[in-house]
């Protein structure tokens, strides 16, 4: 007697498609944290690559520049982030070639950026990554995110991850249009150390990035003081021995 | 041969009995309901003289607002109050049953209560019902040894620190205080403090809004700050009023002012002795 096997009719999770389509992410980078000040945009991200709950790589540099207006700072896989990059160079390649004195801006990259991650969505085979985009052409700053699913928006102020819960609030409060380059900076490092603070994955090795009229400037990286000094901290159980 | 069937007294701690048939009962897709939760901001700060803590006053149901101005700044002693975070059945419940247990230990010791020995209580329950009465608390008060503030979690943990936030709200209020906490505030910078705390939850947290309550409690003496903030006041109001349509005849006018029908005692704490 013969049974029809049921292993043998199609099924997602047996037949080899899977291994072609992102399920997890492995190698993740945490939040990205930007933006708009006076002269431009300021971004900043820190420089770890996680694997799981390894701090695997340290020096990942999570922000590069995309033509000549553009910055692009993404968190969540690394390896999807360097395929974006591939992209974007290929695109950046052909609007050269053109040679027409015409360049793509923080507005079309952003849009392009969009498409491409909203089409792998839909196809089930997302790039696992959060991306804010960044720049200024023509004396207008733009400065957009783009999610992993496709959700796209406009702001003064974005973030990625823990960021947004972490850092959001803060920028809310204390942003204002015309920060100048040391103020911003002073409010990006405020940011980013809560987020070095609270979150488990970040790591006290930062890279600033800003881009002006005049061009990108991704600055070399360096690391915040943190306080640890509370006398709360020095004996926290003594009214309370046994607890923690 | 009789079975004899042996009687065992309850042992406490959580029955498990009826798992299985909301196990089965969600697999059929019958869900159980969802409780009112307290989505929240609750914030706790150590300063000069004693402790300072803060919570919003919203209560939701799912995405419903179900209570606009609700308390969670609970009485646990004259000395200590403790704020909650969680399923609100949870937390009045818990603090209303140590709060009790703390005036019977006042009787039998005729002393003022310790926030560790409310703390300990607190953890001991929280921690035999394995996570399933959720509660996550903040519990704050002077005793003779000085000031405290700790927070509790749903599974019994508990942590001493200067500054603590729980709740949905405890992540923007949390950037606030690492930002701009330092040691040895004085009253009034550790009240606009967590204020600010609160409110960075109240407007960035969905699970959190309206009015800001603040408890300040030093060596003995309180200060309960009920709605001591309200940054979201009902501004619209339509010029136009409400008529009604004029086909409605008035019949009757009759006015009964209920005041003087009823007693009205003087306002107080009716816990505190």
């Amino acid at each position: 007697m013969q049974f029809t096997d049921a292993k043998l009719l199609p099924d997602a999770s047996s037949c080899s498609l899977d291994s072609e389509r992102t399920l997890y992410p492995y190698v993740t980078g945490t939040s990205v944290v930007a933006f708009k000040y006076r002269d431009g945009i300021l971004m900043a991200a820190d420089m770890g690559g996680s694997y799981g709950s390894t701090l695997r790589y340290k020096t990942v540099e999570r922000i590069k520049p995309i033509g000549q207006h553009s910055l692009l700072g993404a968190s969540g896989e690394i390896s999807d982030f360097q395929e974006i990059l591939r992209y974007l160079d290929e695109l950046i390649l052909y609007d050269n070639m053109w040679d027409d004195g015409n360049s793509l801006g923080p507005k079309e990259v952003h849009n392009y950026l969009t498409r491409v991650m909203y089409n792998r969505r839909n196809k089930f085979n997302p790039l696992w990554n959060s991306l804010v985009l960044g720049g200024v052409k023509n004396g207008q700053k733009y400065l957009g995110m783009v999610s992993m699913i496709g959700v796209n928006f406009e702001d003064n102020h974005v973030a990625t991850g823990f960021g947004n819960h972490l850092a959001r609030p803060i920028l809310r409060d204390e942003w204002n249009e015309n920060l100048s380059f040391e103020d911003g900076v002073k409010l990006l490092e405020k940011c980013m150390r809560v987020l070095l603070y609270r979150d488990r994955s970040a790591v006290n090795k930062l890279q600033i990035a800003k881009i002006t009229e005049e061009g990108a400037t991704i600055f070399p990286p360096y690391s915040l003081k943190t306080f640890w000094g509370f006398e709360a901290y020095k004996n926290p159980t003594i009214g309370a021995e046994g607890s923690w | 041969m009789s079975k004899a069937v042996v009687d065992l007294p309850p042992k406490g701690g959580f029955s498990f009995d009826l798992c299985r048939r909301n196990d089965m009962l969600a697999k059929k897709g019958v869900n159980p309901p969802s409780f009112r939760k307290t989505g929240t901001t609750i914030v706790g700060l150590i300063f000069q003289d004693g402790v300072i803590l803060g919570a919003d006053t919203r209560a939701t149901e799912g995405p419903i607002v179900c209570d606009k101005n609700c308390e969670k700044i609970h009485y646990m002693a004259p000395n200590i109050y403790c704020c909650g975070a969680g399923t609100a059945a949870d937390t009045e419940a818990v603090t209303d049953m140590v709060s009790s247990q703390l005036q019977l230990h006042r009787y039998h010791t005729g002393r003022e209560s310790r926030v560790v020995t409310a703390l300990t209580l607190l953890k001991r329950h929280l921690f035999s019902y394995q996570g399933h009465v959720q509660a996550a608390l903040v519990l704050g008060g002077v005793d003779v040894t000085g000031p405290h503030l700790h927070t509790i979690y749903p599974h019994g943990s508990t942590d001493t620190l200067p500054y603590a936030t729980m709740g949905s709200g405890s992540l923007a209020a949390m950037a606030v205080f690492e930002s701009k906490y330092k040691e040895g505030l004085t009253r009034d910078e550790g009240i606009q403090l967590v204020a600010e705390a609160i409110c960075s939850g109240i407007f960035n947290d969905l699970g959190s809004g309206s009015n800001v309550d603040i408890c300040v409690i030093t060596k003995g003496h309180k200060d309960y700050l009920r709605n001591h903030l309200l940054p979201n006041p009902r501004t619209y109001i339509s010029e136009k009023g409400y008529p009604f349509p004029k086909k409605i005849e008035v019949l009757l006018t009759k006015i009964t002012p209920l005041k003087e029908k009823v007693e009205i005692i003087e306002a107080g704490d009716a816990m505190e002795e």
